[in-house]
């Protein structure tokens, strides 16, 4: 067995093993059942669920929310990004700021995004927007940092027109980290979006949590707090093996 | 013999490959820095010339100028007989000492990378790039991607990518300066290779004098910033040359005379005193 099966190996036993121990914790009611339902009840309940429209509604709501947010905080921050490195003094200016900005409590603007646009989508996908944003920003400006000047050079040597130069050299040469900010920025517009729907909104996977946990209703509760891990952890484990794909290729000694 | 000397610099205005007058580079700012010149130097067509000098004397400042990556703050660059002025002409090529392949394309996709991007067509683009895979000895590492290679490998990569765009002049800074002795021996054997096969002008920018002497037509002696020509020496190789050239007793002769001309510059540019 390799090294890195091992680890793999290793990695899924603590988490069946966490589970369970869970699963046997509530079984014994170590664990009252009222606090916590055992993993196998939150898997058939989940199960039913999908049997009914509702679920299916709160899932494109929210991940059609998710994606506006992310495919606009990803061109917005790249854009911001790539200005603002051709803009040494204005990046002087901004650079605290930036290193300051998850600093900031978002979600108390969020009442204050409600009262101006409304209790629909539009607040949801700016929460999203406004955490994911600066996370891509501060990617880019990594990544075009990194991009050494010998690969510059080499472009203007090969007469490539500016585009050409960006699209073929710069880009490239930027993409373990402008990856990393696709990474971040697709984890935060989730957290926003969910986090934002949990607060006030009228669907959703957020919202339902929050319905089913004031309706004591723990079985949907806990099937839709698994849901929603369990995509979380699909969504970035598929990027990470897609990074480790290309990472591969440019680290292999 | 006034007719003579008259006549001398004519002659070479009309066969320089390129032609410096002048040239002068200062680097505004806070602090100015006179970095180049003025110098004059004049590229025989198909020769292979080096430039030496203490560190920081402004080998590579040359070097983009002559390539036209940077402006001279004064003087002329002509070359082919047309005005360098901060753009890169065609017929250019040069390779740097940092590593320049790009990561996320193979060997093949590297090297072919300039022709694809000039719009040649594919079969020519085929045709040209395994002729240079050949020449280069990467026909085993065409689908290999730079970080499986070694350096000196990454190196040839460069140098085919630059060699298939088929320059008439052929800039190169310290590009054997990461490689170990023994490679960069063998790095030289085939540039010499190349430079009899391509028939292009040469410029070697190096630190290492023995390169220099090894490899070259004529070697220019640099002084300390700012830097000037203050020799260029004739070596008077053969041009059916390669590194056995080392147990040559001529070849200590130029190695010598090239450290004995360095020797106080690069006292100068480390600050010692007494230079």
């Amino acid at each position: 067995m390799t090294r890195n099966a091992a680890i793999s190996l290793t990695r899924i036993a603590v988490i069946v093993g966490g589970i369970v121990l869970l699963e046997i914790l509530c079984r014994r009611h170590v664990i009252n059942p009222l606090t916590l339902i055992p993993p196998s009840e939150m898997v058939t309940s989940l199960w039913h669920m999908f049997g009914s429209q509702k679920i299916w509604d709160d899932i494109a709501q929210t991940f059609s929310t998710v994606a506006l947010s992310f495919v606009l905080s990803v061109t917005a921050g790249f854009a911001l990004g790539a200005l603002v490195h051709a803009l040494p003094r204005v990046r002087r200016a901004i650079d605290p700021l930036l290193a300051s900005y998850y600093s900031i409590p978002f979600f108390v603007f969020y009442p204050l995004l409600i009262a101006l646009f409304g209790l629909n989508t539009v607040p949801l996908v700016v929460i999203g927007f406004v955490f994911a944003t600066a996370a891509m920003v501060i990617s880019t400006l990594n990544g075009l940092d990194r991009v050494p000047r010998v690969m510059t050079k080499t472009a203007r040597i090969l007469r490539l027109n500016p585009a050409r130069a960006v699209w073929s050299v710069t880009l490239p040469s930027a993409a373990p980290y402008l990856f990393t900010g696709l990474k971040l920025a697709l984890a935060y517009s989730f957290i926003g979006v969910i986090a934002g729907e949990f607060i006030l909104s009228g669907g959703g996977l957020g919202y339902s949590i929050a319905y089913a946990y004031n309706d004591f209703d723990n079985q949907t509760m806990y099937a839709l707090m698994m849901f929603v891990l369990v995509i979380a952890v699909v969504m970035n484990g598929a990027l990470h093996v897609w990074e480790q794909h290309m990472s591969r290729k440019r680290t292999r000694a | 013999m006034s007719v003579a000397v008259a006549q001398a610099p004519q002659v070479a205005q009309v066969t320089a490959h390129a032609r410096l007058r002048g040239v002068t580079r200062v680097f505004e700012g806070k602090l100015s820095v006179h970095a180049l010149g003025p110098l004059d130097l004049d590229l025989a067509r198909g020769e292979f010339f080096s430039v030496v000098g203490p560190s920081g004397c402004g080998k590579t400042t040359l070097m983009d100028l002559i390539a036209g990556l940077s402006a001279p703050t004064a003087g002329t660059i002509i070359f082919e007989d047309k005005p360098v002025k901060g753009e890169v002409p065609d017929g250019i090529g040069a390779v740097f000492q940092e590593d320049a392949s790009f990561p996320w394309l193979t060997v093949r996709d590297n090297i072919a990378f300039g022709l694809r991007r000039a719009g040649v067509d594919a079969a020519e683009i085929a045709r040209r790039v395994d002729y240079v895979i050949g020449f280069m000895g990467l026909r085993d590492f065409t689908t290999a991607y730079p970080a499986q290679l070694s350096g000196g490998m990454r190196q040839r990569v460069c140098i085919a990518r630059t060699l298939v765009l088929q320059p008439r002049l052929i800039l190169l800074d310290e590009p054997f300066g990461a490689l170990d002795q023994q490679t960069r021996l063998l790095m030289g054997d085939e540039l010499l290779r190349l430079w009899r096969e391509t028939g292009a002008t040469i410029l070697l920018i190096t630190h290492a004098l023995d390169e220099a002497a090894m490899l070259s037509d004529r070697v220019g002696v640099m002084s300390a910033r700012p830097g000037r020509f203050i020799d260029i020496i004739t070596t008077g190789w053969a041009r059916e040359r390669d590194s056995a050239i080392v147990a040559d007793p001529a070849f200590g002769a130029v190695t010598a005379r090239l450290w004995s001309l360095l020797r106080s510059e690069s006292l100068k540019a480390i600050g010692a005193k007494g230079a």
